[in-house]
């Protein structure tokens, strides 16, 4: 019976886990505007140089504007874009979610369609194409429902939390929490921020391994792969073997887990994808084919245990 | 010069004004008389009770006893905003508008014209206009007012003031930042506002234009009226000896046995030494072992002679020369290096290093002296610190106190060691007797005297003519900003002193 | 006068040593300051029964006392310069971005001689010293807005707590660059007689300065510049040269403190390393009892006040807590460790009990 329902949730999860949205190229000839948020992290940037890449290897014209974290400023470039007239299309990261209806508004009456990447709007859906961007919670899930497999539903957790109120960092927790509230062998015992921070996330470790019994802590959720490295760190001066005393998984597949991956130290993570191009792209390509399209595209969320399995979804 | 007044009633008159702070009595049952159309002076030295005085009278201090009466009523003033409601404004030496708006705008700044609930900034800028021309003064009212100088940022103030329908307006230094043809204009509005009746009262500490503009004046020392005068009846040399509290002695009193030395070379020289807008070009020799006064009254640039000396403003003309070598006393390190000490005029500010121990405030100057790696062993800096203050009587529990904790005439003893333990060749000291109690004031004064004997070359300035001749070998005279003479042995006693500062 | 006060008594002085260590400023505040630390190892105790235990792991000491002192190794750092800019009425704000610069720095330098480059400069003892004189670099530019542009101090350091974090970026080129040297790993996670090294160096730099500027006269200087500009101009200081060297000082202990957290981690993040460190570090100045007007300053107690700060981070990871308190628990502490510091406060708490007595 327990079984049965343990396969259950697995099978569901591991069914939505399928990589969504592969490329599937052209666009050649459009001129597309690009608003990105700025350049606050490292995974801000692998996003703007794939966006690049991607519409250069499409031959698609992309105008780039970087908007050092402020609205005003891709509001502004919108308006150029559009005052200029030279754009077929506008793919807007935004900074942040609410005042963006006057701006998409503008867009429509000039016939610009825009796609939003990554953050969300909170403006009428039928002011823009589509939403392109990963599922915070179902990231989460992922990650639980693998630890869930791996430890046949008993496993006491440390989990290292991002950044305290931020969307990747709670959607991550909710989605992780809900999974493992489903096995009552599963139990978070210890939740503390590394704010994302590769050296947090071994300070926060190194105080769970010194206040808790290690033997009592069977796996570390990290909200990012940063932390996860910190916390193996900790996990290697405390003596013990991470990936097998202490299993690791987190979110992100920067290319430095895959590193921690080959040598034996880290089990799994999750894509956060910085590869939202290609789906963008493909969605400004079928709009203007006058397809519908979902309001929705989620990109990435696949789990990965190896570094070839990565590379072979490339 | 229009004689209102001496019959009519008076506009202000002010009877037995008293105001004790908690240590000192500011002002002692002081009568002041101000008529319509007059001008009517206020000088005395620091500490006099003119600043205590105007601020009574402007609310911003209450008075403890006395009356005050305006126009026939008797009033009270509780802030400055009650005052100017009443009738009297001030315009301070530090313009108090706001340099980023208008000249009109600061003109009815709070009060402007309004037209169906907005403000008419036409009506504003043409009054603005008009009452500026009515004083001779032709600008464009819708400039900032920080585009404009001193001089007419302070016309300005005055006629703010005055269109607060003031019947009294009080100037408080309002020259000492401007040049003649600036003071020519201030003072033309001066004449027209006496001619609309309104009462003046003007503190300045410069001689010449008290006799310039001002009708009557009263003078006031350690807080108590010494005397009230129409200007055009007394002369100058009355004037400074109310104001230093001196008789004159129509012999020449206790002359001075010509100091026996021989002064070959000057330890210091200076040819020619000036800043503009400070100090005029001056010549001044110190020899070792000299003792030389610099007397003059407040404001006529004695404090800008030794800050220019000593390098804490630099000069803009002329030669220094120490043992007859030429020197730059570009700064006060480059002077400490030339065997220089100055003990300044602000001790609070400028002297003391309040949270600081006695011990530290005594060592700083030699340590800085020798750099910082170069230290001064505790046991050296205690040994220092105890010798000057046995070799002082300062009175202190001990050298680690803070010397903020010390009386005004230990912390001055205090700086002094500091000078004293680099064993300098010439101490400037800035008003070394100026707030402290009558015994530390005999101590240091026979310190000076003792330095000298040593060898050392001393400038010191003072207000207190008797310790000036006490001490002094030589007296330098200042007034407005010039060297205006030298006074030396026999010749130097307070009569002389005053007749040489009032002379013109 | 009387004669009597002039007397100097002959020990005065010597007690005047010990007076003055215990009374002015530290007094009952140091005291206080010791006791607000006890109290919240205390409580971290109560909280995890395992608090105080050690254990040695591959000639390695685990536990969270260890933990305390190895993450405030970099804070001491920080807070050792932010305690003499102080003293100078001064404050370095660029101190998190200055840290980003130097993990930066030498990261993006090791990675060549990983690379193979055979140059001395990439060898990893030089790049040590190129990043903390960078830092050095950093702190000269602070001093100079400061002491002779006149700036005002919050505004000069906040240029470069502003800019230096886009300089870091543009030196790794946005990324979080990664290394794998030991040696300059060592400075971040070495470990010596089973004790973390930064603790080492915290205490040897702590002990160094403290020489450097007690047994010199740069201390009294330094005070004196900070209780009064104006009187130390006069007195022949050279103020403007003290106030460069502190920010000097403080740009290089912060560039150190930038190696630590780049060799812990073997990775230096431009975008998060140092991140809100100059807060945290002002923070235990003040705690430490080090005046933000300038004046008197006290080193360490200013390391004093960091422990404070990392035991109470520390006793929150421990904790069951959820992570979303934790701001709010740290201000309440902090505020409770200010208070019970202020005679005033002191007095005005007991006042009730002692009207009844």
């Amino acid at each position: 019976m327990r079984f049965a329902k343990l396969a259950l949730v697995v099978s569901l999860l591991l069914a939505l886990v399928v990589p969504f949205a592969t490329a599937q190229g052209g666009g050649e000839g459009l001129t597309i505007g690009f608003s990105q948020i700025g350049s606050e992290s490292a995974w801000r940037t692998a996003f703007t140089d794939a966006v690049r890449a991607e519409a250069e290897a499409r031959g698609i014209n992309l105008l780039f504007s970087d908007a050092q974290q402020s609205q005003e400023n891709q509001i502004a470039a919108i308006r150029a874009w559009l005052a200029q007239g030279d754009v077929d299309a506008i793919i807007l990261a935004p900074v942040i979610a609410t005042g963006w209806d006057d701006v998409l508004e503008e867009a429509q009456d000039a016939g610009v369609p825009v796609v939003i990447v990554d953050r969300n709007v909170d403006s009428d859906p039928s002011l823009y194409v589509t939403r392109v961007s990963s599922d915070f919670v179902h990231e989460g899930r992922l990650a639980a429902a693998w630890l869930v497999q791996a430890t046949s539903g008993n496993c006491n957790v440390v989990e290292l939390y991002g950044t305290v109120g931020s969307a990747a960092a709670e959607d991550r927790h909710a989605g992780f929490a809900e999974v493992l509230g489903l096995f009552s062998g599963m139990e978070i015992i210890r939740s503390e921020t590394g704010d994302f921070v590769r050296s947090n996330g071994k300070q926060v470790m190194e105080s769970f391994l010194s206040s808790e019994d290690p033997a009592n802590i069977c796996a570390v959720f990290a909200h990012n792969d940063d932390m996860a490295i910190g916390a193996i760190e900790a996990i290697k001066e405390a003596g013990l073997v991470p990936a097998v005393d202490i299993l690791v998984v987190s979110v992100d597949a920067i290319p430095d887990i895959f590193d921690s991956m080959d040598a034996g130290e880290t089990n799994a993570t999750v894509e956060l994808s910085p590869f939202m191009g290609g789906p963008a792209f493909d969605a400004v390509v079928a709009h203007l084919n006058g397809e519908e399209l979902p309001k929705q595209i989620s990109v990435g969320g696949g789990l990965y245990t190896s570094r070839a399995a990565y590379d072979a979804d490339r | 010069m229009v004689m209102q007044g001496q019959d009519k009633t008076p506009l202000l008159e002010v009877r037995g004004l008293t105001k004790t702070f908690p240590s000192t009595v500011a002002l002692a049952g002081v009568d002041f008389t101000l008529h319509r159309g007059d001008v009517h002076v206020l000088v005395g030295e620091n500490g006099a009770g003119k600043s205590t005085l105007i601020k009574v009278i402007t609310g911003v201090y209450q008075k403890d006893a006395g009356s005050i009466v305006l126009d026939g009523k008797s009033i009270n003033p509780q802030s400055p905003k009650h005052a100017q409601d009443l009738g009297i404004s001030t315009v301070y030496q530090e313009v108090n508008l706001i340099p980023t708006l208008s000249v009109a705008e600061n003109i009815f700044l709070g009060r402007q014209p309004m037209r169906f609930g907005m403000i008419d900034m036409k009506t504003a800028n043409r009054r603005a206009k008009q009452l500026l021309l009515d004083f001779g003064v032709d600008i464009d009212v819708t400039r900032n007012l920080s585009a404009y100088s001193v001089a007419i940022q302070q016309i300005v103030a005055v006629v703010r003031g005055v269109d607060l329908s003031a019947k009294v307006l009080i100037l408080d230094e309002p020259t000492s930042s401007l040049d003649r043809p600036e003071v020519e204009m201030l003072f033309s509005v001066i004449q027209s506002l006496k001619q609309r009746g309104i009462g003046i009262i003007l503190i300045t500490h410069f001689l010449d234009q008290v006799y310039e503009i001002g009708d009557r004046i009263t003078v006031l020392r350690n807080g108590h009226k010494v005397g009230e005068h129409q200007l055009s009846e007394l002369s100058r040399v009355q004037l400074i000896t109310e104001m230093l509290g001196k008789e004159l002695s129509h012999e020449n009193g206790v002359g001075k046995a010509k100091s026996n030395q021989v002064f070959a070379n000057p330890f210091l020289s200076v040819k020619g030494f000036a800043r503009r807008g400070e100090v005029e070009p001056f010549n001044l020799d110190i020899q070792p072992g000299e003792i030389v006064g610099l007397a003059g009254l407040l404001g006529s640039g004695r404090t800008e002679v030794a800050h220019l000396i000593f390098g804490i403003e630099q000069n803009d003309g002329g030669d220094a020369y120490v043992n007859g070598q030429p020197v730059k006393l570009s700064s006060p390190r480059k002077a400490i290096q030339q065997g220089f000490g100055l003990c300044p005029e602000d001790r609070k500010v400028e002297g003391i290093f309040a949270e600081l121990s006695v011990r530290e405030n005594i060592i700083l100057a030699l340590q800085a002296k020798m750099g910082w790696f170069n230290t001064l062993s505790r046991s050296k800096q205690d040994a220092l610190a105890d010798e000057m203050i046995k070799a002082l009587s300062i009175a202190t529990s001990s050298a680690d106190k803070p010397i903020k904790e010390l009386s005004g005439g230990n912390q001055q003893k205090v700086i002094l060691a500091r000078w004293l333990i680099s064993n300098p060749d010439l101490l400037i000291l800035d008003e070394p007797t100026r707030g402290i109690d009558v015994g530390a004031h005999a101590e240091i004064v026979q310190i000076i005297k003792k330095l000298a004997q040593q060898g050392k070359a001393m400038l010191i300035i003072s207000s207190e003519l008797a310790e000036v001749v006490d001490y002094s070998d030589r007296v330098v005279i200042m007034r407005d900003r010039k060297k205006v003479g030298e006074l030396e042995g026999e010749d130097i006693n307070e009569t002389t002193i005053m007749k040489a500062i009032a002379a013109h | 006068m009387s004669l009597k006060e002039n007397s100097v008594q002959p020990d005065a002085s010597r007690w005047g040593l010990v007076r003055r260590g215990i009374s002015s400023g530290g007094g009952s505040r140091l005291l206080w300051t010791v006791v607000a630390l006890l109290v919240i190892l205390l409580v971290n105790r109560a909280i995890s029964p395992t608090f105080f235990d050690l254990r040695l792991v591959n000639d390695r000491l685990i536990g969270s006392t260890i933990n305390i002192l190895d993450n405030a190794a970099p804070f001491v750092l920080l807070a050792i310069g932010m305690t003499l800019v102080i003293a100078t009425k001064g404050i370095d704000l660029s101190v998190g971005a200055v840290m980003a610069i130097s993990a930066a720095t030498a990261v993006m330098l090791i990675r060549n001689y990983e690379a193979g480059a055979t140059e001395f400069y990439y060898q990893p003892g030089f790049v040590m010293l190129i990043a903390l004189a960078v830092g050095a670099i950093c702190g000269l530019w602070n001093g100079l807005l400061v002491a002779f542009f006149n700036l005002q101090p919050i505004i000069a350091t906040l240029i470069l707590m502003v800019a230096g974090r886009g300089v870091a970026q543009l030196i790794t080129n946005g990324q979080s660059p990664t290394f794998t040297d030991e040696t300059l790993a060592f400075i971040g996670r070495g470990v010596v007689f089973g004790v973390p090294f930064p603790v080492f160096l915290a205490i040897g730099v702590l002990i160094v300065v403290t020489l450097l500027v007690r047994r010199t006269a740069l201390g009294l200087f330094i005070e004196a510049v900070g209780v009064n500009d104006r009187a130390s101009y006069y007195t022949g200081l050279q103020a403007s040269l003290i106030k460069l060297s502190v920010y000097m000082l403080s740009g290089v202990l912060a560039a150190l403190a930038g190696l630590i957290v780049a060799g812990e981690v073997k990775s230096a993040d431009p975008h998060t390393a140092g991140l809100y460190s100059e807060l945290d570090a002002i923070l235990a100045v003040v705690i430490g009892g080090t005046s933000l007007l300038g004046g008197r300053f006290y080193l360490a107690q200013s390391a004093l006040g960091v422990l404070i700060i990392q035991a109470l981070l520390v006793g929150l990871y421990v904790s069951s807590l959820h992570p979303t308190t934790n701001l709010v628990v740290k201000a309440i502490v902090v505020l409770a460790v200010l208070l019970l510091q202020s005679p005033e406060f002191r007095q005005f708490a007991t006042q009730p009990f002692r009207r009844t007595t």
